[in-house]
This record gives C-alpha cells, sequence and structure tokens, in this order.
C-alpha cells in the first residue's frame, strides 16, 4: 500500500467531504453496533462487518446516478447504507424481524431493495458477478444508460464464472463496472497464498477489458476512478475493472481465529490508512470543519444507529404464516 | 455508569467457550476496536473486541476459565473518571478451570487437537449398534480427523484438498494437525474455486491418487456438482469399466444455525439419486470413523455428508485399529416392535428423542440408523417393518423426492401386506431456509412432530 495521502488539495468540496465523512462513519458506527448486537445474540448465523473498506462504496456511490444498480457479497451492510437504504430496515434484517428488508428471510447476507436497486446480498463466494452482469445486460437491451457496479473480493476473484462472465461482458461491451474489493484476505487465505498473479485487475487484459488498481482507503481517489469507470460505461465502452486496494479491520465473520495476520499488521493500517481520519484530516487541516462540527456529526450518526438498534430489537419477528410466503409470484 | 461486557456469541453454534486469556488488566484505558480477550471455542480461537472506549473495572472472569455461557458478565467496562468499584472478585459458578494447555495454544497445533474445549457430552444416547470390545469417548470432529490421519498414513496416495484445509486448520476443524503431519503436499490449500478443484481432484484420482475433498459446507459442491456427477460418478460406466474415480467428497452438510438459505441445504435425496456415486451420512463419532475409513478404501466416488451441529456432540467408538463399517449397512440403534422409525445423521435426535418420550406412553419404538443412503439398506428396513408393521421416516431435507419418499415407495412394493398404516415421512419444509430464527425453528422437522407421526400410525 502507499503512504498515508497528504492532506493538501483535495479536489472535492466541504459539502462532499463532509457528505464522505459522514456516510463513512454511519457505515462504521452501524457495523461496530452489529458486532455488539451479535455477542448478545440478537444476531445470528454469520455476520461479515465492512470496518475498513468503506471508502469503497462511498465513492462509488459518489458517481452514481439514479438507476444504476449495485450488487456484492455478504459483506453488503456497508453497500446497502452507501447506496441509501434505511439502517432500521437493515438492522432489523440482521436480527431477523419483520421490519427488516426481507422481513427477516433472508439475514444478514441475503437482503435486497429492488427501490434502491441494490440487487442482494449473496452468499455464494463469486455467484454475483455473472448475475451482476446479467443486470447490466438488462440495461443495455432496454436502450438506457445505467451502470451496474458488481463488487467483488480477492478470494472470489478466483472462481470460474468471473471468468465466463468477463469474457461475454466485453464481448457484449456490457455496462458493468467490475470492483474488486481486494482486502487481501479470503478468510484466512491471503492473496499471495492463492495466486500468483501480480494484480487481479490485469487479468481483465486477456478478455480486452480496460481497468486499474486504486488506493481504496482514499475515498477521493475511489470516486476519480470512479467517474472514469462509469463514463466509460455510459459511452457503451464498457465493462471496467477496478481493483480496490483495501482491507478490512475485523475478522472474516464474527467467528475468525485471527491468527493468520499479525496484529500488528491490523494496528499499522489502522493507524496509518483509516480512510475516515483521511478525511478528519482533509477537513480539520483545510480548516473545513472544526473539531466541534465533527463531534456534532458523530453524536447525530450515533443517535441514527442507536435508532437503528432499537428498532431492530423491537420490531415484531415475522409471523408464522410468512414461513410460506414468497415462495412462488 | 460502568457497564457489563459480556461473554459474546462469536460463531453461529457457540453457547460456550473458554476465556483463553485476558489482553488488557484491571484500570487499563482500551479504545473501541481494541482486542480485549482471546476466547476459544471448539471451532477456533478467537479475538473479542471492545465496542466502547472506557477503563476496565473488574476482571469477572479468571483467564483460563472454560464453560463460560454466552452472555455471563466477563468484565466491567467504566467510564473515564469513574472508580473502579471495590467489590471483591467473584467466580461465577458457571466457570471452571480449563484444562491445562488449552490456552494460548499455537494455532498450527495438535495441542490444540489433544485438548478440545468441553464437548457437549451426548451422555445416555444409545450405542447399541456397536461391535464388542473397548471403546473411548470422542466427538465427532475427532472421529472424522482420526479417520484421515489413519487412512493417510496407511495409503500415500490418499490426500485431502480444499479451502482452508491446511494453513488455518480446517473451517469446521475437522483437518487440525494434518498440514503438521502430513505436510504441504498432502494437505492442499485451494483457491476458492469448487468447480475447478473438484474437476482436479477427479483427474487425480484417474491418475492414480485417493483424494479426499473436503467442501467447506456441501453447499458450496453446488459450484462442483458437474465434476462429481457427470465427472466422478459416470466414467467407470462410460469407460466400460475401464477407469473409476476412488474418491471422497466431504464436508458438513445441511442447516447449521441461522445461516440461512444459500447456507442451509440438506443434499441428501440428491446425492442418492445418481448412480455411480455412494452416499454416506453418519451420526455418531463411530459411524463417523468408521464409515469414513470404508469411503477412503472404496474404489468409487464416495459422497460422505457430514452435520455441523453433530461435529461437537461425543461418543463412544471402538479403539480397534481395523474398527470399520461396511457401506450399506444400517444399524438398530434401538430396539422396538410397534413402529419402526428410519432416519440417518441428525435426524436420529429427533428419532431417538422421540422414541424416549414414546416409551414413557407405551409406544415402543425400533430405530433404525440408515448410515448409508447409496446403497441403501433395505432389508434392514424391511425386516424392521415387517415386525412392526408401521413406519414413520425423519430427516432434514425437502419433502419432495425425499429419502423418506423413496423407502415409503419401496416399502409399499415389496411389504405392503405388512403394513397396518401408511408410511409417513417427516421432512424438512418445502422453503427456502428461513432466517428468523422463529421460522428456522418452523422450517425444520422436531422430535414433536416425530411423536405426532408415529401415534397417527399407531392409531393413537
Ligand atoms: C462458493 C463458495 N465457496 C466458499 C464459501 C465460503 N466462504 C465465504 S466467504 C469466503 C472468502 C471470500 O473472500 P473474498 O472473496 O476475498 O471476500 P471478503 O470476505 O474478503 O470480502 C469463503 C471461502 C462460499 N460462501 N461460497
Ligand atoms: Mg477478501
Amino acid at each position: 500500500m502507499v503512504a498515508k495521502k497528504p492532506a493538501d488539495r483535495p479536489n472535492a468540496s466541504k459539502e462532499d467531504l463532509l457528505k464522505y465523512y459522514r456516510e463513512m462513519l454511519l457505515i462504521r458506527r452501524f457495523e461496530e453496533k452489529a458486532g455488539q448486537l451479535y455477542g448478545m445474540g440478537l444476531i445470528g448465523g454469520f455476520c461479515h462487518l465492512y470496518i475498513g473498506q468503506e471508502a469503497v462504496v462511498v465513492g462509488l456511490e459518489a458517481v452514481a446516478k439514479d438507476g444504476d444498480k449495485r450488487i456484492t457479497s455478504y459483506r453488503d451492510h456497508g453497500h446497502m447504507l452507501a447506496c441509501g437504504m434505511d439502517p432500521k430496515g437493515v438492522m432489523a434484517e440482521l436480527t431477523g424481524r419483520s421490519g427488516g428488508y426481507s422481513k427477516g428471510k433472508g439475514g444478514s447476507m441475503h437482503m435486497f431493495s429492488k427501490d434502491r436497486h441494490f440487487y442482494g446480498g449473496h452468499g455464494i463466494v463469486g455467484a454475483q458477478v455473472p448475475l451482476g452482469a446479467g443486470l447490466a445486460f438488462a440495461d443495455k437491451y432496454l436502450g438506457n444508460d445505467n451502470v451496474t457496479f458488481t463488487y467483488f473480493g480477492d478470494g472470489a476473484a478466483n472462481q470460474g464464472q468471473v471468468y465466463e462472465t468477463y469474457n461475454m461482458a466485453e464481448l457484449w461491451n456490457l455496462p458493468v463496472v467490475f470492483v474488486i474489493e481486494n482486502n487481501q484476505y479470503a478468510m484466512g487465505t491471503s492473496m499471495k497464498r492463492s495466486t500468483k498473479s501480480p494484480s487481479m485487475w490485469e487479468r481483465g487484459a486477456a478478455y480486452g477489458i480496460q481497468g486499474e488498481a486504486v488506493d481504496g482507503m482514499d475515498v477521493l481517489a475511489v470516486k476519480a476512478a470512479g467517474e472514469k469507470a462509469v463514463a466509460t460505461c455510459r459511452a457503451g465502452d464498457g465493462p471496467y475493472i477496478l481493483e480496490m486496494m483495501t482491507y478490512r479491520y475485523r475478522g472474516h465473520s464474527m467467528s475468525d481465529p485471527a491468527k493468520y495476520r499479525t496484529r500488528e499488521e491490523v494496528d499499522k493500517m489502522r493507524s496509518e490508512k483509516d480512510a475516515i481520519d483521511h478525511v478528519r484530516d482533509l477537513l480539520l487541516q483545510g480548516g473545513l470543519a472544526s473539531e466541534d462540527d465533527l463531534k456534532t456529526i458523530d453524536k447525530d450518526i450515533k443517535a441514527r444507529v442507536n435508532e437503528a438498534a432499537e428498532f431492530a430489537k423491537d420490531s415484531p419477528e415475522p409471523p408464522l404464516a410468512d414461513l410460506w410466503t414468497d415462495i412462488y409470484a | 455508569m460502568a457497564t457489563e461486557v459480556l461473554m459474546p456469541a462469536l460463531s453461529p453454534t457457540m453457547e460456550e467457550g473458554t476465556l483463553a486469556k485476558w489482553l488488557v488488566k484491571e484500570g487499563d484505558k482500551v479504545k473501541s476496536g481494541q482486542i480485549l480477550a482471546e476466547i476459544e471455542t471448539d471451532k477456533a480461537t478467537m479475538e473479542f473486541e471492545a465496542v466502547d472506549d472506557g477503563i476496565i473495572g473488574t476482571l469477572l472472569i479468571a483467564e483460563g476459565s472454560a464453560g463460560v455461557k454466552v452472555n455471563t458478565p466477563i468484565a466491567t467496562l467504566l467510564e473515564d473518571g469513574e472508580a473502579a468499584p471495590t467489590a471483591p472478585r467473584a467466580a461465577p459458578a458457571a466457570a471452571k478451570p480449563a484444562a491445562p494447555a488449552s490456552d494460548a495454544a499455537p494455532m498450527a497445533a495438535p495441542a490444540i487437537a489433544t485438548a478440545p474445549p468441553a464437548p457437549v457430552a451426548a451422555k445416555g444416547w444409545p450405542h447399541a449398534d456397536l461391535p464388542e470390545g473397548p471403546t473411548k469417548t470422542m466427538t465427532v470432529r475427532e472421529a472424522l480427523r482420526e479417520a484421515m490421519a489413519e487412512e493417510m498414513r496407511r495409503d500415500p496416495n490418499v490426500f485431502l484438498m480444499g479451502e482452508e484445509v491446511g494453513e488455518y486448520q480446517g473451517a469446521y476443524k475437522i483437518s487440525q494437525g494434518l498440514l503438521d503431519e502430513f505436510g504441504a503436499k498432502r494437505v492442499v490449500d485451494t483457491p476458492i474455486t469448487e468447480h475447478g478443484f473438484a474437476g482436479i481432484a477427479v483427474g487425480a484420482s484417474w491418475g492414480g491418487l485417493r483424494p479426499i475433498v473436503e467442501f467447506m459446507t456441501f453447499n458450496f459442491a453446488m459450484q462442483a456438482i458437474d465434476h462429481i456427477i457427470n465427472s466422478a460418478a459416470k466414467t467407470l460406466y462410460m469407460s466400460g469399466g475401464q477407469m473409476g474415480s476412488p474418491m471422497v467428497f466431504r464436508g458438513p452438510n445441511g442447516a447449521a444455525a441461522r445461516v440461512g438459505a444459500q447456507h442451509s441445504q440438506d443434499y441428501a435425496a440428491w446425492y442418492s439419486a445418481i448412480p455411480g456415486l455412494k452416499v454416506c451420512m453418519p451420526y455418531s463419532a463411530a459411524d463417523a470413523k468408521g464409515l469414513l475409513k470404508t469411503a477412503i478404501r472404496d474404489p468409487n466416488p464416495v459422497i460422505f455428508l457430514e452435520n455441523e451441529i453433530l461435529y461437537g456432540r461425543s461418543f463412544e467408538v471402538p479403539t480397534d485399529p481395523d474398527f470399520t463399517i461396511p457401506l450399506g449397512k444400517a444399524s438398530i440403534l434401538r430396539e422396538g416392535s410397534d413402529v419402526t422409525i428410519v432416519s440417518f445423521s441428525i435426524g436420529l435426535t429427533y428419532a431417538l428423542q422421540a422414541a424416549e418420550i414414546l416409551a414413557k406412553d407405551g409406544i415402543s419404538a425400533e430405530v433404525v440408523n440408515l448410515r448409508t443412503l447409496r446403497p441403501i439398506d433395505y432389508d434392514t428396513v424391511l425386516a424392521s417393518v415387517m415386525k412392526t408393521n408401521r413406519c414413520v421416516t425423519v430427516e432434514e431435507g425437502f419433502p419432495v423426492g425425499s429419502i423418506g419418499d423413496h423407502l415409503a415407495s419401496t416399502i409399499m412394493q415389496r411389504a405392503f401386506d405388512h403394513l397396518d398404516a401408511p408410511v409417513v415421512t417427516c421432512t424438512g419444509k418445502d422453503v427456502p431456509m428461513p432466517y428468523a430464527a422463529n421460522l428456522e425453528k418452523l422450517a425444520l422437522t422436531t422430535t414433536a412432530e416425530v411423536v405426532a407421526a408415529v401415534k397417527s400410525v399407531c392409531y393413537r
């Protein structure tokens, strides 16, 4: 990873920076709360936190327009919050309650919002990649200029279906941005132990797909790369690959042996590369916000997250009859 | 105000754990995200992080305590400036000292392998189907590991491959210690490419090796199912008997707990439908050990369907190093005269509990453990049904085209005149697995349903 970004000359307005700060902080605090509720037994099953990777979705959502679509893996809470889904509905799905986005039937890994064009939430590693290309296929077919953001991990990037998809996506110039969230680990397997490819995005070259690696801990770099990718796709020259170099601070899921990397490695990332601290520095050092301004935002976000948690605890379990609904249209 | 830090639930099936190590002391200032302690479950060692900033007040549970129930207060967290209460440290009754050597053991560790944190003892579970001779108590997890290790020692061409089987010591810790003993040549970590490595393993079996493919769970084997069926199962036939695929595909199958529709499916009936495959589905640790050893030696592709919830349960296992269980042989776990309950894998927990309850109502149930689903032991099932004249089947899979359906049809065709009632099948519900706790419970079959089914076939 590159060294910490200098805090000078941000290519974003004060309003933009404050917005990114707020959105990233919402994800972080939401995830911390989810971890807490899991420990209390209110959330069950698998729960994969997004802490550390916030700049990726916030930077890309900054270049999305109405009608654009997104699809991702089970590590999906951040994507949902960033595309404007209600924290209450997301948290209530985590607790398996009727107020959740899937009425409690999907859980952390399987959530959707047709309304916000969020197409899941997929538990099978790599499966979302052809599905995302299919969404883009539909947009192209229908003749609009929407783009689909298809997110997947460095581990998922080894699944065969990714390359079948690359081939067809380029063959048909589908408006899809493949976003590889390279957090350097697939469960306990570091990228070095799963491939000898020097980089993930360059694999697209074999199919004629353009792309680049991006500092995924820098929301402004993410946004800049996203602008280019999206413009390419809207112009009919898709697909495009963005390999986001990022890092997850927490375990793979709540249950993680934490033995495949050192505590020092995690601490170093947190202290030197943290995406939220970066924007915080830009705001403070640029004189764009005061400590007090940021404290107010912090308080605000905490209140929103607490409200979501309360909602998720109070929302009733789904009625038993729901076991039999939604199986056929 | 001081808040209590509670023993966290760190995995879908965790109920208690060992507080292996405190990484903070009383009076330490901590930040949210800071690691407070290391906690061990039977699956893994995990780091437990602070959720709030504050100062550690009292450490309520001593380092090394085992059997700490989820949600037990383990420490107090004070806000900045708050004084620590002077209350003496109370050791909650729930906590008991851990076996030595279980804490702070390194992960790459035969050390852990020899000291699994207190498994739930399955006391009182019948072991009626064990051969004569000495036994020892072991978990299903240990039994599977021992079977693989013994077979790898016996035959240098047996090797294990799959995701996280080596350095990580197995996603569910089945392969713990195997990398240490057998090295990276024989314990092969793969990328996440089920279709790819399943195909490579089938090819390796044609090339003279005996692969054991571990799927992290059988849900992910759907990515590989083409190679399992079209390549592994059919080649012996298509080659006119020239080349088969001597290999095992194994891993956890069926519902775990709260992991939702894509991670909770029972494939028993799917694979059992395929000629060319053999299918094992162990219930006890003895089943696991005896069947897996036979499966590894078998010259055919064997699907070995394990169950995550059973991994931590303990059973008696014969110590005889030559102990194996033949494929295609069911066992009688409990003898009875009024009704036959046929089941396999975790379905037997419901079947056995039901038999116990029914005995109190004066109904004597015979419980058949199928152990192998292909070939299926029709003779044992039919003999039992001809004795009791009634049959109920129990499984977790979907109802349509279930193993129970197949047995019902066979019993109807071969023992119609012996039946005093229609065969009733207890299965999972005909819905994808819901996430919500209340709906998940409803989607699975239950002991109460088995009791009700038995009463209905007994007209009681
Ligand atoms: C087909 C399939 N194989 C295995 C798994 C188990 N599994 C879940 S997440 C994961 C690691 C994926 O890593 P990566 O793609 O890098 O995403 P990250 O978790 O880092 O976001 C594995 C092996 C699965 N869910 N699906
Ligand atoms: Mg990853």
